[in-house]
This record gives C-alpha cells, structure tokens and sequence, in this order.
C-alpha cells in the first residue's frame, strides 16, 4: 500500500480561464491602496470575485477585533471535506497571519454570509476565492492604515505575523490598526494577492483543524450536542410513500416510562421522552398500535430503464451541432442505465432545534442553512428573522439526503416543548427508506466512427430532476404530512452549464457533430434529490464506457484514443499523467487471468477540476465478484490549497464510486421501499478496498480554484466497468455491475 | 447499577435493558462512540468490553456489571492522544469522521492482542466496519503506522 502526493510546480497557461488578478508581490501594494473604497455599484461593471458578488462588504468574511483575534466567517459547511482548514489556510496566506491565528465560523444564519448550498464541488470558487480576495483586501486596507499613522507611504510598508512593519522596524499589529469601520467597505473586484511563488500557507498540506476532536470522543457531530434542559424525539414514519394516518391508540404510550408527549398532526406522527432509548421504545411501541392507508405505486424495480423511457417527458435540446462532413463509416450504439442510490450516510439524520418566546434555533447538518431556514419558517408560519439556523455537522450526506427533514421534525417538536432543545435522530431504517436518493436514469448512445475518429455522436439521457432541496415548505418531508399539508413543489430540470441529470451530458470530446437530448421526467414515484456529481456519474460512466467501445470498434487503445479526441492541455495532461503513473500498458498484457485495466477521464461539469482514474480490476470466476486492486488518479483543480485535502476527496470518490458501481441499488415492492438497512442495502467493505492507491495532484498556481469533491466520481465507475470489460471480455452498462451479473455473463 | 468505564466506577439509575451506547452518550457524556445503525452492522458505536470490541448500540448494561469498559475517551485526550489516536491524526484518517471512533477502537483491540497483526489480519478484523466516505485507505495507512509505535522496539509510550 502506498500513496504519493505529486505537486508539479508548472506555468500558468495561457487562455485557460485565468481569473483577473492583479499580483504584486508580497508587502507591495498596487495603487488602490489610498484609494477610496469602491462601492458596490461600480463593481457591478466588473463582476466581484467569487461569493464577494452576493456579499460585498470585507467584513462580512473577515473581523479582526482589537486584540488582534481574527475571524473567517464562511456561508459554506464542514462536511468532513476539509473546507474550515482549506479556507482557513486562504485567509492566513492572504493576510499575512500564522495558520494558528485565524478561527472559522461556518454556515449560520446570524453570523455568516448566504452563500446557498454546500455543494456541487462550489465551496472553493465560490467561498474560497472571495475569502482570497477578502483577505487580500482587508491587509491592503490595514496597510493604508498603519502608513497613514506612521507618515509613511503605503508602499514601503510591509506585513509579518498580524502586524504591518515600517522601514524604521516600527511595528502596527492588525488589532491596534483595526477599527470597525475600516473593513466595513464593499470589496474591489482586483485585489493585491500574494504570487503564488510565494505562498507560505497556501499550497501545504496543513492538517485538517476538525480531526483531533472527532479521533478524541470531543464534540464533533451535531449528534453529540448535550445542550441543559434536552430531550430526545422520535418520529414515526408511514410504512410507504403519502401513507395517510387512519388512527393510533396511543393511550398506553403515553404512560410508558419517561414519555413526555405523543405529538400529532396529521399523519406527521412522534414522541418526546426524557432518555434516548425512552423516545426509541415508545416510537417502536407507537409504530406497532399506528393504522395507516397505504396508496403509492411503485415501478418495477427490474425494468426501471422501460418505466423511464414510458414517462411522460419534457425534452431539452441540451447541444445540437453539425459539422460533420462524413456521416461514419461505422456505427455503434449502446444503452447504460444506473439505478436508484442512496446516500447512505453512516450517522442517520439529526437535529436539535429549540422555541424560546418566538425565536425558533435549529442546530443542523443542512447544506443550506438560509434555504433550510426560509422553509422552515415557511413551515411554522414564522418570520424568517425568528428562526436561526446553525450548521453543526453530521456524517458525512454527500448531498441531500435527510439533514433538512430532520430539521424541520426538530422545528415541530420544538413547538410541543417550548423552551426545551428536542433532539431529534432518525433510526437507520427511516434514513435508508425516507432519504431523497440519487434518481434512476437510462442513457442511449450513438456514435459514428470514421478514419480512426468519432465524427457523430448522439446522446440521450433520461431522468427525475436531481434537486428536491429546499426549497418551499413542501420540500420539506413532515410537511407534506401534517394536518394542513404543504404540497410537494413540481419538480425542475437544474440549467446548464452545470445542469441536473444532463450534468456532464456533452461530450469533452472533439467530435464534429454532437446532439445531446435530456428527457427530463417530472413524474416522481420515488422520491429522489441530489447525490454527489449529480447526472455527472452517470453521464460520465455512459460516456467512458462507450469510449473504450468505441476505441475498441476502432482498433486503438483506450488511452490514445481518448487523447486523439481531446484538445485541451490540461485535460490532456490529466489523461497523460494517470496513463504513465498507472504504467497504463498500451500493447497486449502477459496473460493475467482474470485482471483487466481500465481508464475514465472527465472534467467535472466540464467546467470545474479535471480527473483521471486508471485501476485494475480482478474478477473471481467463480463467485463473480470484481476487486479492484490498485487505482491511479490524476488531478488538476487549478491553484492548490491542500493537496492532501483534495488527495482524501479523490481517493473517497473512487472508493465510494466502486461501491455505488459494484454493489447498490435501491430496492423496493409496489409498495415499500425494500433496502432498508446495511444487509439490504450493502456497500463496500474492508475486505474488497483495493492495495494500493495513488493521487497525483497537478498544481496550476494562480489559477482559480476548481473544486475537487465530486470530480472521482465518473471517472471512476468508468475505469471499474472498463477494466471489468478487460479482464472478462464482456460489457457491463447496468449498474450495479454486481457479481451475480457477472457470474451470469461470464457463464461459469 | 454500577459500571466500570475507562477505569471509572458510575452509579447508573437506568433500565437494565438499555443499550450501552445510549448510557454512554446520554449519562455519562461519553460522546465517542456513535450511533449508526442499532443493528449492530456498521461498527460506529464499538467501544472495547474487557478488551473485546461490542457493538454498544445493541449491548444492553444488563450484561455489563462486572465489566471493564473502554470507550475512545479512555485511549488519550487531545493532548495526550494514544498511539492509535495519534497515527489517525499523522495519517489525517478522516473525512467526516462519524465512522472512525468505532474503527479506531477495533483497530486498537486488535494491536493490543497481537501487534504483529498482518495486512490481511487487519483488514479482515475491520470488515464489521463501514465507512461511507471511502477513507479506507487511509483508515490502513493509520493502523499500520500505529502498529509501528505500539511494536516492542518503539514502545515508548502506553500501549
């Protein structure tokens, strides 16, 4: 087992998408300094940099208090990514601060900017590049300061450690410069960054501040929060999707040992008991005497692919170019499909949440604690102002999963109990069958291949939108339960460029005629949201099957053939440096029975970081099952912040990938959701982790920051399935591609 | 009744039946261990019973008077992390860390009773284990780099 962090140290390209910086090198200043600070409406000429566009003012990100103690406020969440640490390092770097100085206030709906969701691999462009900017600006304005009372011009200052040096070695900490009004101005839209060649914080893998309490047993989870005065709810869930409440004699729960109350609304259905495990005993005793009407009608999990093509659809045009001046002289066509997939989260969703007077606090693992709080509210017929939503963080969601549902259980509950924090956990079975999953979907290709090259490609993708988030009220899961029931909102396609099941629908590729149709399909029997890449696995496994199809059809390698189609060099250079790090073999292996390579290649949402996935794959004849071995990823997400955080996100995207690959789906009858815990629903174990893994993380100073978190994925579930092509011979395009699938093909 | 944990002898007014994760977090503020599923299938909520690995969710204390039991809090603190403790932060063995208190206290058990514990020995010990964000690899890296402390020829702190 071995792991190598490679950082090449290589020129900015030229035309890439370079953002507008104005550099100067450390301790010189541009001529802004003794400007007046620009106002918002004359950055609206020049677009502010990342979240600096919605929030403008510094010190909505930075606060630097009289001694010296300076704070990062970010609207983004910790979802065990490493976000507080990434932008800590920003703000440090820029500011010209020990890492040790700053702290971090995250996602809080009186504290920190709105800054929408923690999600789709946005929090580094988005909050990482205005806290760059911020910070820059903010020690631009504190050296102004600290010149204008040292009579000495800006320019011949410099900063070290929170202080800003004079030529003569007089010394002005940021706490004695600092005033409140001196960072309350709008930011500019070119800041005074450091050259990247300089970074001292910035580009080092410094550890992740949140680690130590979650190895130690210290307060990490929302669901360790042990606030005076709590007690424990849980909630009764229907057996099946709309299920409506007939009756429930709850006489005898109420008298069972520690129950505070039995709370009804509708079909929306719980109980608050002093000690967890009373609130655990009396939800199991109030589930068993609850009557339900049952009424939804599920598909047939076995022919998911025909229930989708069925569905009434409303189709995008998502490209339609043709350039072609051959129609190919050979023609390839293939169907993928990929079923429903849970998020799995390891902590069932939680929440505490707390009415005081009128003022309602919620304690969440939300990804949007503003949007959480405007359905909330919505849902409690409360002003947005009386309700706070505080991010505290849960297991890992990698999306939407129940974290919103539970804060809005919290909210009701709160209200049976004013003045008393109510925590609320889900139990595993309610996270497995209540969770918004990761939708089905079906993908046609067709592709035309001629002198060695794809000139015609045509894609069509089926799928539910991939967005339920709140949202309004209805969004909201016990909402749509409760006596006067707030209606689910219809369903919307998310717009490209980033789009929803048709994320990542284009071709990278240079192909001459491409047309790329999404059905969307607003008919949601199953209720389904955001799952990590969204479209973007699914697109992308299609596509990279369909690719090594294609190089086969076209007698080339994998590899080259995927280089001939593409263009840009930084995607070129992704590709290349997997191939060569992986020893990717391009000409006919000495017969290793049963292993197989495979390659997948994407730039997630084409427009965010590029990543390369090379693994080999053994297949075990006997029983079918497929072990990946060793894997190799390249990975370029522009300027690095923490190589090693983004060296945890790829290394978690392909192990997460192999098992939404190789192992799940979402089962159910006509009725129930049927995968409801880890024995129905299984996922990978320690015993199928492969040997070896390497991520080589390619950095491209000054660049923009291109966010990591969900670039694995696809690439990934192309790499297992080509390389299961390789080592069997055979083609898989429905996931899972699981071992009795394959010990049915391989016909042992 | 009476319960030993991490050396610490607790007077606990409780229904015999319960489960000793929900004691553990709800009376003695003993917050490692995790809850996770109730089923014993996924090893979040493992704390060690006489140096043997349980899954707490579904242990009721009944079973548990006269038993010593550790929980990750009774390894080391923040300052004084264990070697177990202490490789997971080198190894930085996390994403979002709700899975890895239960792991680390598997791994630890299986140090403790054979420090020569092979590749294979240790991740056939972890296989009760889920981890959903795919830190496995890392989750190795910090066992092995435990073991190397804990081994006779480096003992130098507790085991």
């Amino acid at each position: 087992m071995s792991q190598a962090i490679v950082i090449s140290r290589r020129a900015v390209l030229a035309g890439s998408g370079a953002l507008v910086l104005s550099f100067s090198s450390a301790g010189r200043l541009t001529a802004q300094d003794n400007a007046p600070p620009p106002s918002a409406t004359l950055a609206v000429a020049r677009p502010l940099p990342g979240s600096l566009k919605q929030t403008p003012y510094l010190d909505s990100w930075i606060r630097i208090d009289a001694d010296g103690a300076i704070t990062v406020f970010t609207g983004k969440a910790e979802l065990g990514q490493g976000i507080k640490t990434a932008l800590m390092q920003i703000a440090a770097e820029q500011l010209d601060v020990d890492f040790d100085r700053i702290k971090i206030i995250t996602a809080d709906t009186a504290l920190t900017p709105n800054e929408g969701y923690t999600a789709g691999s946005h929090s580094m462009q988005d909050s990482g590049t205005a806290v760059m900017h911020a910070a820059a600006q903010a020690r631009q304005f504190l050296i102004a300061e600290a010149a204008t009372r040292a009579g000495v011009p800006a320019a011949q200052m410099k900063t070290q450690d929170a202080a800003v040096i004079a030529p003569d070695g007089r010394r002005f900490g940021y706490g004695e410069v600092v005033s409140a009004r001196l960072l309350h101005v709008a930011a500019a839209a070119t800041s005074p960054l450091k050259d990247p060649s300089q970074y001292k914080i910035m580009n080092r893998r410094i550890p992740r501040v949140d680690i130590p309490a979650k190895v130690t047993g210290g307060s990490a989870f929302v669901q360790d929060l042990r606030p005076d005065g709590m007690v424990h709810a849980r909630v009764v869930r229907p057996p099946s999707y709309g299920a409506q409440l007939a009756g429930v004699d709850d006489g005898a729960v109420r008298k069972m040992p520690g129950v505070v109350k039995v709370v009804r609304d509708g079909s929306f259905l719980a109980v608050i008991a002093q000690r967890e495990f009373q609130a655990i005993e009396a939800m199991r005793a109030l589930a068993a005497v609850a009557r339900w009407n049952e009424t939804a009608q599920l598909p047939d999990a076995n022919g998911l692919g025909a229930f989708l093509t069925s569905l009434p659809a409303q189709d995008i045009t998502v490209l339609d170019r043709q350039q072609s001046a051959s129609s190919g002289a050979k023609t390839l066509s293939a169907t993928y499909s990929r079923p429903y997939l849970a998020h799995g989260s390891i902590g069932p969703s939680c929440a505490v949440a707390q009415l005081d007077n009128d003022t309602l606090t919620v304690w969440t693992h939300t990804q949007g604690v503003y949007p959480d709080r405007a359905a909330i509210a919505e849902m409690m017929g409360m002003a947005p102002d009386k309700v706070r939503c505080i991010h505290s963080e849960g297991a890992g969601c990698y999306g939407h999963n129940g974290a919103d549902d539970a804060a809005a259980d919290a909210a009701l509950l709160a209200r049976a109990v004013p003045g008393h924090p109510v925590r609320v956990q889900w139990t595993r079975e309610q996270e497995h069958a209540w969770e918004p999953y990761g939708p089905a979907m079906l993908i046609k290709l067709d592709a035309a291949l001629d002198g060695g090259g794809i000139v015609n490609w045509d894609h069509e993708v089926w799928s539910n939108t991939h967005s339920t988030r709140p949202g309004p009220a209805g969004s909201l899961l016990s909402a749509r339960y409760l006596g006067k029931p707030f209606p689910e909102p219809p369903p919307k396609p998310i717009p490209m460029p980033e789009g929803g099941g048709d994320r990542n629908s284009i071709p990278i590729y240079t192909i001459p005629s491409a047309r790329v149709i999404y059905h969307f399909l607003p008919t949601m029997p199953v209720r389904v949201s955001a799952l990590r890449a969204l479209g973007g696995f699914m697109n992308v496994f299609a596509i990279e099957s369909f690719m090594d199809e294609l190089a086969a059809a076209a007698g080339a390698d994998p590899v080259a053939f995927r280089l001939k189609h593409l263009d840009d060099p930084r995607a070129r250079e992704v590709v290349a440096t997997a191939a060569e790090r992986f020893g990717w073999a391009t000409k006919p292996r000495a017969a290793a029975p049963g292993r197989g390579q495979g390659f997948g290649f994407a730039r997630y949402k084409n427009l965010a970081a590029y990543c390369a996935v090379a693994c080999e794959i053994e297949v075990d004849r006997d029983s079918g099952r497929a072990r990946m071995r060793r894997a190799v990823a390249a990975v370029d997400s522009g300027q690095v912040v923490n190589s090693d955080g983004i060296a945890n996100q790829i290394e978690g995207a392909i192990l997460q990938s192999m098992s939404w690959t190789l192992y799940e789906s979402v089962t159910f009858d006509e009725r129930r959701i049927t995968s409801v815990d880890w024995s129905s629903y299984p996922i990978l174990r320690f015993s199928a982790v492969p040997d070896e893994m390497e991520i080589h993380v390619i950095n491209r100073p000054g660049m923009p920051f291109l966010g990591s978190g969900e670039a694995g994925q696809g690439p990934a579930a192309a790499a297992v399935a080509n390389a299961i092509a390789d080592a069997t011979g055979h083609r898989f395009r429905d996931l899972p591609i699981s071992a009795e699938r394959i010990k049915a093909a391989i016909g042992v | 009744m009476k319960l030993n944990v991490n050396g610490n002898q607790h007077d606990v007014d409780v229904d015999p039946r319960t489960p000793l994760l929900y004691v553990l977090r709800g009376d003695l503020k003993l917050i490692a261990a995790k809850f996770g599923c109730g089923l014993g299938q996924c090893g979040a909520c493992t704390v060690l019973v006489d140096g043997e690995p349980v899954f707490s969710c579904i242990t009721p204390i009944a079973l548990l008077a006269d038993k010593q039991i550790t929980t990750l809090e009774g390894l080391g603190t923040p300052e004084r992390p264990a070697p177990i403790q202490r490789a997971f932060i080198e190894a930085q063995a996390a994403q979002c860390g709700y899975c890895i208190p239960g792991i680390m206290m598997r791994a630890h058990a299986l140090l403790q009773k054979n420090p020569r514990a092979s590749e294979a020995d240790i991740r056939a010990f972890l296989e009760p284990h889920l981890c959903r964000c795919g830190t496995h690899m890392r989750i190795l890296r910090a066992i092995h780099r435990a073991q190397a402390e804990m081994t006779p020829a480096n003992a130098g702190g507790s085991g």
